[in-house]
């Protein structure tokens, strides 16, 4: 078997500019789907059944249909029903992070939910609120636990991405699917693709385990 | 006098099962009143209820005059004059013995720093501890860690001090340094009312002994009579079992 490394350095500036897109769009989403995730992580612990039925409905639907399918109807019917067209960049990140989302609040509700109850009496009986509570006693202690778990996602999240080319969204996959279609191989573009998903996972999951020793 | 806690016809129950049935006690400032009473008998149920950990469903609870039921009542307000000690000691894990005592004062009353580190520092040489202050909860023996607790709950400065069976979770040779704080604290003149199962601090140490049973107080009484001559054959019948 040949090995054209030529074909691979004809492609790796636009591999380069689809991996940026890459890490571009799973930071946002990351974020994005982080800051939502613990406002409905919140909502699923709300005492009253009507104010979590919402969020508890939007975990499921999200955990329990496909990303494939969820990219499709964002692209092919959310963005343009607001936009007036299709957006590969806005669907992208949309998509990845309402996806996200609903496991993040999954990851908070079982952080804040696995501290003892009697961190929260204890600091309830001292005469903090019920906020104070949750910002010295209980998230400090969960986001200790939760730190694995969302190490977990992320590196989900980030192989998910390739997802995207799909909606021709310019990432890594996508440039991986154009090289093989110019040169007609597969080898050569899809090795590549897994080498860059591979260093992005394996940098990402080295950061989170020396994230991990410091919390 | 007034009492300093007036408990009024309190029902609680969770659910179907009735724990509390129409409890009344009054408490005055400096006495000591200790709960006893078999497992399940709703006797920390009814401690909960005096800071609100538990709601009650009925009737009242009044400490220094205000309702703790009446929507007007902010219950961080009352929670700060009443300290709580836990049966599992609660401290909290993060943070050192001495930032445990200063957090409230420093959050809920707004201290400034070093005066809640002055006052930590009394409260942890008061229970024999200054030497902990640096160390984190989890190096504590049990009995240390049920003094620090103490300590903490001390740093607000409250007028009534509440413990849920502070000694039950501990190995018998650290019983008698936790009893002796709280000894200490009673001879200072704190309002205390302590769910416990040690016979001999209730009767050496308790004004008063309230003998709790299925939700109801069946008995109360000064310690020489309650333990002496129980007018109760329920009374008489757990104190065979338990002395």
């Amino acid at each position: 078997m040949d090995f054209r490394f030529d074909i691979i350095v004809h492609y790796l500036p636009v591999l380069l500019k689809g991996t940026l897109f890459t890490i571009g769009v799973s930071l946002v989403s990351i974020l994005c789907g982080s800051i939502l995730g613990l406002v409905i992580g919140f909502g699923k612990m709300a005492p009253r059944w009507y104010f979590r039925w919402p969020f508890h409905a939007y975990i499921n639907i999200f955990r329990g249909t496909p990303l494939y399918v969820q990219i499709l109807i964002v692209h092919f019917g959310l963005i343009p029903l607001f936009y007036g067209k299709t957006y590969a960049l806005m669907s992208a990140f949309v998509a990845l992070s309402l996806n996200s989302a609903a496991y993040s609040a999954e990851i908070f509700r079982a952080g804040i939910q696995s501290i003892d109850p009697g961190q929260r009496e204890a600091a309830l009986s001292l005469g903090m609120t019920k906020l104070q509570a949750m910002r010295f006693i209980i998230l400090p202690q969960a986001i200790k636990r939760m730190v694995p778990a969302f190490g977990n996602e992320f590196i989900v999240l980030v192989k998910d991405s390739s997802l995207l080319a799909l909606i021709a969204a310019p990432e890594i996959m996508y440039w991986s699917n154009t090289m093989k279609g110019q040169y007609l191989r597969i080898w050569e573009p899809y090795l590549t693709a897994a080498l860059i998903y591979f260093i992005l996972t394996y940098s990402l999951s080295k950061l989170l385990n020396y994230i991990e020793r410091k919390v | 006098m007034e009492p300093i806690i007036s408990v009024k016809h309190l029902h609680k129950s969770f659910g179907a099962h009735k724990v509390l049935t129409d409890i009344s006690v009054d408490i005055h400032s400096r006495e000591v009143v200790v709960v006893i009473g078999p497992s399940g008998s709703g006797k920390s149920t009814f401690l909960r209820c005096l800071n609100l950990l538990e709601q009650p469903q009925e009737g009242d609870i009044i400490i220094e005059g205000t309702s703790l039921m009446a929507k007007s009542t902010r219950i961080n307000d009352i929670r700060t004059e009443v300290g709580m000690v836990f049966q599992q000691f609660n401290l909290f894990p993060h943070k050192k013995v001495i930032e445990n005592i200063m957090l409230a004062p420093m959050q809920v009353r707004k201290w400034p720093a070093d005066k809640a580190r002055q006052k930590a520092l009394e409260l942890l040489q008061k229970v024999g501890l200054s030497e902990k202050a640096e160390m984190y909860p989890a190096s504590l023996s049990g009995g240390q860690a049920q003094r620090v607790a103490i300590a903490r709950a001390l740093a607000m400065e409250p007028k009534i001090m509440l413990f849920d069976e502070p000694t039950s979770a501990l190995d018998p040779e650290m019983v008698g340094e936790v009893l002796a704080v709280m000894k200490d604290l009673a001879s200072e003149g704190m309002t205390m009312v302590v769910v416990t199962h040690e016979m001999g601090f209730a009767r050496e140490v308790g004004d008063r002994v309230l003998f709790m049973e299925q939700g109801i107080v069946v008995e109360q009484g000064v310690p020489e009579q309650l333990f002496g001559n129980p007018s109760h054959e329920r009374t008489r019948e757990f104190l065979s079992k338990v002395l």
